[in-house]
């Protein structure tokens, strides 16, 4: 699965992508293809508050549950409710449809540190 | 992939490695925790077959006239009982009545007996056995002679019948033989560690791979799948078969695990059973109960139990329930709160989670 250009990710493997102060959340495609068959996404409720480098979810799969870290501070502006019927969908688009939560970030200079998905795919290849 | 040097390998490491198999360290050894993914390889299981490498389990050979006398003098089962050709469930036990491992024990003949222990207790196992050996007895450490695939589901027996002389349907549960499995000498014994109809199969390292590719095609027909240590847990625990180190540990006893059915106190004497005497003489306190949650959330391995938001326990082992469509798990909890019906609570990231205790286990296959 390709990276997309205009996103940015993190180490926890999350990416962002931004549309004016509104970012999109969702975890990677090498995050999915590690955790496996995920069975439950635990999201935040609108109006939370989030921060960078803070968990505010998590997503578990047959295996394991593992946390997620918002790459960005901010409020939950909307989450993904496709989610909570399917959460498989996670393991099928994560780039896409399967995407996490929206934030109105609070400074969208925050971005600036996180990885290009050039980087990105440098950072998992050599993990 | 990133390999570790550190890990040892099964005989079988290259053929995982090409089938793209995820490997994790499980106790010290490079291990497939799954290939095509866990939900599809324990249906695989359930409804027809699946292949799995357990080459890291132990092997401890007991031999000698007195074989039978050691082996009931450090495990709790009673195993002058055992006819030849016959295994058992069993556990081998300090003098404080904690497990030092849960094991397989099979009669071989009257001087032989073939004992199949968990991977990282081995050494310890075999060390144990050793300094417990007041008999005329010789205790071999045979890890290196086997490796062991485990073939199991419905669909098991006709998969292996096609590669072998040896009538299986005459094999009884829990029970072995020695014959050839695609012109491989193989040790066959309808066991298992999933709930199933199945068979374990130990085989000299070196023909371990020729066999499990042989076993692949011939499942071929049934939808075969590889199977790794992902879909073992997740078929284990619907049908509350303990693990090493989540149910049973050096700090639990055979009756607070619900596990007195292969303690035989009426045998005579064996290691750990006079703090078993206590143990019965005095109750137990806590117990292992199967529950279910009622809410949504996933209970994992160490987290929390409380009842009436009291701490009460803690949960060996949860999950979801590939077959039954639900997370359950299996907990500690004081004694007469672990009986089926009982509200109880897990603590999911600090938040009480509504669960119930249920009856085990919580998978049982129609008897065919």
């Amino acid at each position: 699965m390709s990276y997309p250009e205009n996103f940015k990710y993190t180490k926890e493997h999350e990416w962002v992508s931004l549309d004016g102060d509104h970012g999109t959340i969702g975890i990677t495609d090498h995050a999915q293809e590690e955790l496996g068959d995920i069975v439950f996404v635990d999201l935040p409720k609108v109006g939370t508050a989030v921060t960078k480098g803070q968990t505010f979810g998590s997503v578990e799969s047959v295996k394991a549950v593992s946390d997620i870290y918002s790459p960005v501070t901010g409020e939950v502006s909307a989450i993904n409710e496709l989610l909570q019927k399917s959460p498989e969908k996670l393991n099928e688009d994560p780039h896409g449809d399967a995407w996490l939560i929206q934030v109105k970030l609070a400074s969208t200079s925050e971005l600036n540190d996180l990885m290009s998905a050039a980087d990105y795919q440098k950072y998992i290849g050599a993990e | 992939m990133s390999v570790s040097a550190d890990l040892k390998r099964t005989a079988l490491f290259d053929l995982h490695c090409s089938l793209n198999a995820k490997l994790v360290d499980f106790g010290g050894w490079h291990m497939p925790v799954q290939y095509s993914g866990i939900l599809q390889e324990h249906n695989a299981v359930r409804m027809a077959v699946g292949i799995f490498d357990v080459s890291h389990m132990g092997e401890i050979e007991i031999r000698g006239p007195e074989a039978g006398k050691l082996v009931d003098h450090v495990a709790t089962n009673n195993a002058a009982k055992l006819k030849i050709g016959q295994a058992h469930y069993s556990a081998l036990l300090y003098e404080h009545g904690g497990f030092v491992d849960d094991i397989l024990v099979h009669k071989v003949s009257d001087t032989e007996f073939f004992l199949c222990v968990n991977a990282s207790n081995q050494d310890k196992d075999f060390e144990h056995i050793k300094s417990h050996n007041h008999f005329d007895a010789d205790v071999e450490f045979a890890s290196e002679k086997y490796a062991q695939l485990a073939v199991q589901g419905p669909k098991a027996l006709q998969v292996l019948q096609k590669l072998t002389a040896t009538k299986l349907g005459e094999i009884k549960y829990y029970w072995f033989t020695d014959g050839e499995v695609n012109g491989v000498p193989s040790r066959i014994a309808r066991t298992g560690y999933t709930g199933e109809d199945g068979f374990e199969i130990y085989v000299p390292p070196d023909k371990a791979e020729g066999l499990w590719n042989a076993i692949l095609e011939s499942g071929q027909e049934f939808g075969i799948k590889a199977c790794g240590l992902g879909a073992r847990n997740t078929l284990r625990l619907e049908a509350k078969m303990a693990l090493y180190g989540h149910e049973i540990t050096a700090s639990t006893n055979p009756f607070e695990a619900d596990l007195g059915w292969i303690v035989k106190m009426d045998k005579g004497e064996f290691v750990g059973r006079d703090a078993l005497e206590k143990v019965l003489d005095q109750g137990i306190n806590r117990k292992l109960v199967g529950f279910e949650m009622l809410e949504r959330g996933i209970a994992r391995d160490g987290y929390e139990v409380a009842l009436n938001n009291e701490p009460a326990g803690w949960v060996t082992s949860g999950g979801p329930s590939p077959t039954l469509n639900r997370n359950i798990g299996l907990c500690y909890l004081p004694v007469q709160a672990a009986v089926p019906g009982t509200s109880m609570q897990v603590l999911i990231r600090n938040a009480p989670v509504a669960a119930v205790t249920v009856p085990t286990p919580f998978y049982k296959r129609a008897k065919g």
